[in-house]
């Protein structure tokens, strides 16, 4: 027994206990359990759709990245502010039509939209390929924020199925309730915690901000400005652009948007939330802080840079209390995505296959279905090897091949049809598999002119899945044409 | 005051296109290098646009109960 064991043990019975309660004076049907019963106010919807910012990729990977590899960090700030300013004109036209259909999933908005259980089906395929990975990061992250801030008492292993567990357990029983009511003391620690670390620890090592960033540039010139080539201006600018349109996309951000009571609520969460981007920029701090007191970390143990510094720095009790925090950070997306993930499957596969299955049936399923997908994410984090880092990698520019489909469906006359969206969707995903499982890349082909090769895959991908979708959808209206005017 | 809503493109210029051109960590502000000092500054106003666009929308009274 150490310091930092009993708040690690403290945050993650806080979780379970929160998780639990959440679900009190509601009767968990499959509105209530997926999207809250479409009552959430400002403040849940707020924390669940900042739930996507801090996770354990920025807590651990946002300060990693500012040590690794210094400016191109700061694309995480620019990408999240864009998606805010999009969501104030695009979400509350989706919140509207979700409400107005009582639709519970991103493949519903498909479904409906387009008319087409194949689409459907299609979408919650992508979403789900997506959406495992996403869970292992959070798992992979909590097994080593344990046994580091614990210093080595736990192993991750034991770690990670302890927080499965826990997990699991309050997404059956309260579903977004426990998420939202997670997220609060998620979000209230991690506000203190970072913000603190970030302006403590440059003052500490450097004597202040200014200090800190004039000892990096003399001991690495270059560091905090964007490099001239690979993740240079190019870089920056496509990735930016193709996460802030990918933003809403992932699935469990988008169901957050029906969890809502009102349009206002996400209208008013677009000017709040940028200021909220703003707690990242202390991330960065810490990661900056360490790139010169905590050298020598390469390939993935970037990621580790905020705890090593943590403990060379402050006595074991305080460790335990960010490693707390940082427990809390993998479990409430974890449990977001969890949710997602079994009423996908219940909702939009099963459905699918079984269209008589009413509501009752597909919430009893996706309940059941809830330690299953935890099961499988905590094999591959066990087991999992490169593959599932790829997968990982691979992730945003997926969800992404959505967008095209999706936001064309928002206008008063779609010009894509079903035909068309699915072959767009298939086309992106399709140009992001090839081109990173083969491990090719735009710097091979040495005939690019430089800028071009530094441009983000998904960007590219986009830019084909919109082609296909424009000629399809021209090619299927076309076809379909004569045969209506026959039939009048 | 619909014309108002253009106001929401530009952070997009801003922080996407913005960057060519301020790619330098002189003269730092606050001692942040000038290139994050610039995108911190564009999160502060874009938060204070989104805020104006939100108080002149009519739709946002509407819903009020």
């Amino acid at each position: 027994m150490n310091g930092a064991l009993p708040f690690i043990a403290a945050a993650a019975l806080l979780a379970l206990a929160l998780g639990f309660l959440a679900r009190r004076g509601k009767d968990m049907n499959l509105e209530q359990w997926t999207v809250g019963g479409r009552g959430f106010g400002a403040l849940f919807v707020f924390l669940l759709l900042a739930g996507e910012i801090y996770t354990t990729f920025t807590f651990l990977g946002g300060s990693g990245y500012a040590y690794g590899k210094g400016a191109p960090a700061y694309y995480i700030l620019a990408y999240g502010t864009l998606a805010y300013v999009l969501s104030y004109f695009m979400l509350p036209p989706i919140w509207r039509y979700a409400k107005e259909n009582r639709l519970y999933s991103q493949s519903d908005f498909f479904v409906s939209k387009y008319d087409s259980s194949a689409l459907g089906v299609l979408v919650a395929l992508v979403d789900i390929v997506a959406l495992i990975p996403y869970l292992v990061l959070q798992f992979k992250g909590l097994g080593i924020i344990v046994e580091i801030a614990g210093y080595g008492a736990i192993s991750s292993t034991v770690a990670i199925w302890i927080g499965a567990i826990i997990v699991a357990a309050y997404v059956m029983v309260s579903g977004v309730h426990g998420s939202a009511w997670t997220s609060v003391a998620k979000d209230t620690m991690i506000l203190a915690i970072v913000i603190f670390l970030g302006l403590y620890l440059p003052i500490h090592y450097y004597g202040g901000l200014g200090p800190m960033f004039e000892a990096i540039e003399k001991a690495k010139p270059g560091f905090t400005v964007l490099p001239a080539h690979g993740e240079s201006l190019w870089w920056f600018s496509s990735t930016v652009l193709l996460t802030a349109l990918g933003f809403f996309m992932w699935p469990h951000s988008f169901g957050s948007i029906y969890t809502a009571k009102s349009a206002t609520v996400l209208r008013k969460n677009a000017f709040l939330l940028p200021l909220y981007q703003l707690i990242l920029l202390f991330v960065f701090f810490v990661g900056f802080a360490a790139s010169l007191q905590v050298p020598g970390l390469t390939g993935s143990n970037i990621d580790l840079a905020l705890f090593k510094l943590s403990v060379k720095t402050f006595d074991p009790w305080f460790v335990g209390v960010i490693g707390a925090t940082g427990v809390l950070t993998a479990l409430v997306p974890g449990s977001m995505i969890l949710m997602t993930a079994a009423t996908l499957i219940a909702n939009n596969l099963y459905r699918a296959v079984n269209p008589s299955a009413d509501d009752v049936q597909v919430a009893w399923l996706a309940k059941l279905l809830v330690p299953l997908v935890a099961l499988v994410a905590v094999f591959f984090t066990l087991k999992g090897g490169e593959t599932i880092v790829a997968l990982l990698l691979m992730g945003y520019s997926f969800v992404t091949q959505l967008f095209p489909s999706l936001i064309l469906s928002l206008a008063q006359r779609n010009i894509a049809t079903r035909e068309g969206a699915a072959a767009g969707i298939i086309a992106g995903v399709a140009t992001v598999a090839a081109v990173s499982l083969s491990g090719a890349s735009l710097h091979k082909l040495a005939w690019l002119p430089a800028q071009i090769q530094d441009l983000n895959i998904g960007i590219i991908a986009l830019v084909v899945n919109f082609i296909v979708l424009v000629v399809v959808s021209l090619a299927t209206r076309r076809a379909e044409a004569p045969a209506r005017a026959a039939a009048e | 005051m619909r014309s108002i809503r253009w106001l929401a493109v530009v952070p997009f210029i801003a922080l996407i296109i913005g960057p060519f051109f301020v790619n330098r960590a002189d003269p730092p502000v606050l001692g942040l290098p000038f290139l994050l000092a610039w995108i911190v500054a564009w999160i502060l106003i874009t938060s204070l646009i989104m805020a104006v666009i939100y108080a002149v929308d009519p739709a946002n009274r509407e819903e009020r109960p």
